[in-house]
């Protein structure tokens, strides 16, 4: 009786029935994704990038980056940890380098003259011979500070640490300044300073592994931050564009229009020149503010194709307004454009902070990005110091080279036809 | 044809005006007084006050409009505010140096690129074909920059192969001597993203029918891929290579700051740096009318390679 009275009740076919429900988008993408070996590797890859930035934000890792724990160009060792020289530190003698501990760098002298100022002082006739040649060609060259003047004035300073100091057109040298009054005052702290580190240390003896988290940090924050305000206009005014059609259209793709007609980097740098102050956030805004004309074209083609189908028809059937079939209904169904066109974004924007950082119109003097390091990296290679420029590069590489596979592998799971839109 | 052309130079116009007023609003308006910029490199306030005459930054904006449009057509900017040379002359002379980099790279580029990815599509899905395409990927990540240290580090400065920077005033010496280390460095970090690119364009081609049938009637191999495939693999070539224009030039900006190459993208670069504002203005303009213009040539090419298009 009773079980007669229960099947009904609870038919074992009708729990099978949610089970049959066709997976949403995003859960296919998945599926199609996690088959994907590359791309799961570059998941991890990116993630753990992720990670090391919101740590390193959030002052957990890489805190002390700013403090100098190894002598000054320490070079990268992963066995050798020598004792701190013995030598007691006198305040002026600090800047030296202990001649011991880093022969590669032996100050004044025999070593050093024998090993690298020959090339360099060839290099420099050269030069010389054709600043001279190109004089006439063009008028103010002489303000100009190239880079090998630079390395000049640094190998300058080391044979002679006093006497450079005063003239240095170092843009650092402020900071240098102020670094060295610290050591002044903090002179036990040198005796603490090691020989070698495992990645090595820059010109103050900063660690190179604290720095390049800290720079990674900087660098993807800018990618991501900038990725965000450009996908939001350009999803913004591409939405605007696709659905409302007509003299809405006409305006913004003008706007479109003259905004992509100025080559990208000239732009940047027009703003970057009259904006006038650094700082994070202002780069993050040059990059958004400039970058928005790719997620534009194609958000307005996609929406252009949505506007008439049937499910948008049925929404102004049942009294949807214009806002809302246009951000609750079409942008769901075309939110994973959005989605790798700002993933392909955050690749372009990482590149573009370190080439204006590099220039010196990104981020600011106190903070590190991948862009700055590569600048300080660019004389120290002339001194034969190749480790920062290692970490900075190579970091910056791993990343790229993982956030675009993955990109690829997500438009491929996400949407098979728009294989090949992206660069 | 010339009913064509005529089209498209008056469809530029708003474009063009939008780019002006856009240049205008930036440097006028953002940037504000000039006399701010200018009190730090210029001392003496009679030409401070000259400059704000020349610019009419006490005029209402629709008159230092006019002063801007004034200076585009008539090509006078004035005077550089740092160095006091003419724009139009640091225009003129700084032209010739980027364009002896950017002309035989552009050529080179485009050349070893299709060879490239014709060679690699023609292996497709083999050893090499994988390989090339791995490389091309990690080449691409890392950044141009590094690209231009080490290059220059390594072979001009250790092995002294090329002078590590420098221009002179003959052309032939620039071209052959301090313009290569350059170029061969463009033509590596360019040729990774377009040899990727040019290589799906090949293989749609490849499996079409037309190929079949011209084995099938005895073509030669290197016949159908240099003739029938390219051919109909160069339209969304050119597209591209017109298309990658500007991005040479970023590259080219670097390039010439590296090496003291007297160009353009140095010019930028040293205007940005001293606030040069009217250097930047017309570069700006004029950049991207030249963008525009190339965009016009890249479309009369395609009616040269392919005469089914039509121009309308």
């Amino acid at each position: 009786m009773n079980d007669l009275t229960l099947k009904p009740v609870v038919p074992p076919k009708r729990r099978e029935i949610p089970h049959t429900v066709s997976p949403g988008l995003w859960t296919l993408a998945w599926r199609r994704l996690r088959t994907d070996s590359v791309a799961m590797v570059c998941l991890v890859i990116v993630a753990a990038f992720l990670l090391m930035m919101v740590l390193s934000g959030l002052n957990l890792v890489a805190r002390d980056w700013a403090k100098e724990v190894g002598v000054n160009y320490a070079p990268p060792s992963w066995f050798n940890y020598e004792p701190p020289p013995a030598a007691p530190a006198t305040p002026s003698g600090q800047n030296a380098v202990p001649e011991a501990a880093v022969p590669a760098v032996a100050t004044p002298g025999s070593a050093f003259s024998s090993t690298v100022v020959d090339p360099i002082g060839g290099a420099l006739a050269e030069l010389q011979g054709g600043a001279k040649s190109a004089a006439p060609s063009s008028g103010g060259e002489s303000a100009v500070v190239d880079p090998l003047a630079d390395v000049m004035k640094e190998i300058e300073a080391q044979k002679n640490p006093p006497a450079a100091e005063g003239k240095s057109v170092d843009p650092l040298a402020d900071v240098m300044k102020e670094i060295q009054a610290g050591k002044g005052a903090t002179a036990a702290a040198a005796d603490t300073r090691r020989a070698t580190l495992p990645f090595g240390a820059d010109k103050w003896g900063r660690d190179v592994i604290a720095k390049t988290i800290k720079g990674s940090e900087t660098s993807i924050f800018v990618g991501l931050a900038a990725a965000l305000v450009a996908t939001l206009i350009g999803t913004f005014l591409g939405a605007l564009a696709g659905y409302y059609g007509g003299w809405v259209d006409d305006a913004l793709n003008w706007f479109y229009n003259v905004f992509s007609s100025i080559p990208y980097l000239l732009l940047i740098l027009a703003v970057a020149a009259v904006l006038q102050q650094k700082g994070t956030m202002t780069i993050v805004l040059i990059l958004g503010l400039t970058g928005w004309t790719g997620a534009f074209r194609l958000i307005r083609a996609e929406y252009l194709k949505h506007k008439g189908r049937e499910y948008v028809q049925a929404a102004d059937a049942i009294g949807a307004s214009n806002t809302r079939r246009m951000f609750r209904h079409i942008f769901p169904n075309v939110s994973h454009v959005v989605l790798v066109q700002m993933s392909i974004l955050v690749v372009a924007f990482i590149k573009s902070e370190v080439i204006l950082s590099f220039l010196g119109f990104g981020v600011p003097v106190d903070v590190v990005s991948w862009g700055s390091m590569l600048n300080e990296a660019q004389n120290e290679l002339i001194l034969g110091k190749w480790w920062q420029l290692a970490a900075a590069g190579g970091t910056m590489a791993v990343l790229v080279t993982a956030f675009s596979l993955f990109t690829d592998a997500l438009r491929d799971a996400l949407d098979p036809k728009l294989r090949g839109t992206g660069s | 044809m010339l009913a064509y052309i005529f089209r498209r130079i008056w469809q530029m116009l708003p474009t063009l005006l939008g780019v002006v007023l856009l240049v205008f609003l930036l440097f006028n308006w953002v940037g504000g007084d000039p006399a701010y910029v200018l009190a730090g490199k210029i001392s003496n306030p009679e030409q401070i006050e000259n400059i704000r005459r020349q610019l009419g930054v006490d005029q209402p904006y629709y008159v230092q409009l006019g002063i801007f449009l004034k200076q585009i057509v008539t090509a006078d900017f004035g005077a550089s505010w740092s160095t006091n040379e003419k724009v139009s002359h640091i225009l003129a002379t700084r032209l010739g140096p980027s364009l002896t980099v950017l002309v035989p790279l552009l050529f080179l580029e485009t050349i070893v690129a299709i060879a490239l990815a014709l060679a690699v599509a023609y292996v497709r899905g083999s050893l090499t074909d994988r390989m090339v395409m791995i490389v091309c990927t990690v080449g691409l990540s890392i950044s141009i920059l590094v690209y231009i240290i080490v290059f220059q580090y390594v072979f001009a400065y250790k092995f002294g192969w090329f002078p590590v920077q420098g221009w002179g005033n003959d052309f032939w010496e620039n071209l052959t001597k301090f313009s290569v280390l350059p170029i061969i460095i463009l033509l590596v970090v360019s040729i990774a993203p377009n040899l990727r690119l040019y290589r799906t364009f090949v293989l749609d081609e490849i499996n079409q029918d037309y190929v079949r049938t011209a084995r099938a009637k005895g073509v030669g191999e290197n016949r159908i891929m240099w003739v029938h495939v390219l051919r109909n693999a160069s339209i969304p070539m050119i597209t591209h290579v017109m298309a990658a224009l500007p991005g040479l030039l970023i590259g080219a900006f670097l390039v010439e700051r590296f090496f003291s190459i007297p160009g353009i993208g140095r010019e930028v670069i040293l205007a940005v740096e001293r606030s040069d504002f009217p250097v930047i203005k017309a570069l700006t303009v004029y950049v991207a009318i030249a963008t525009m213009v190339v965009n016009l040539l890249a479309d009369l090419m395609y009616k040269a390679v392919d005469p089914r298009v039509q121009l309308k």
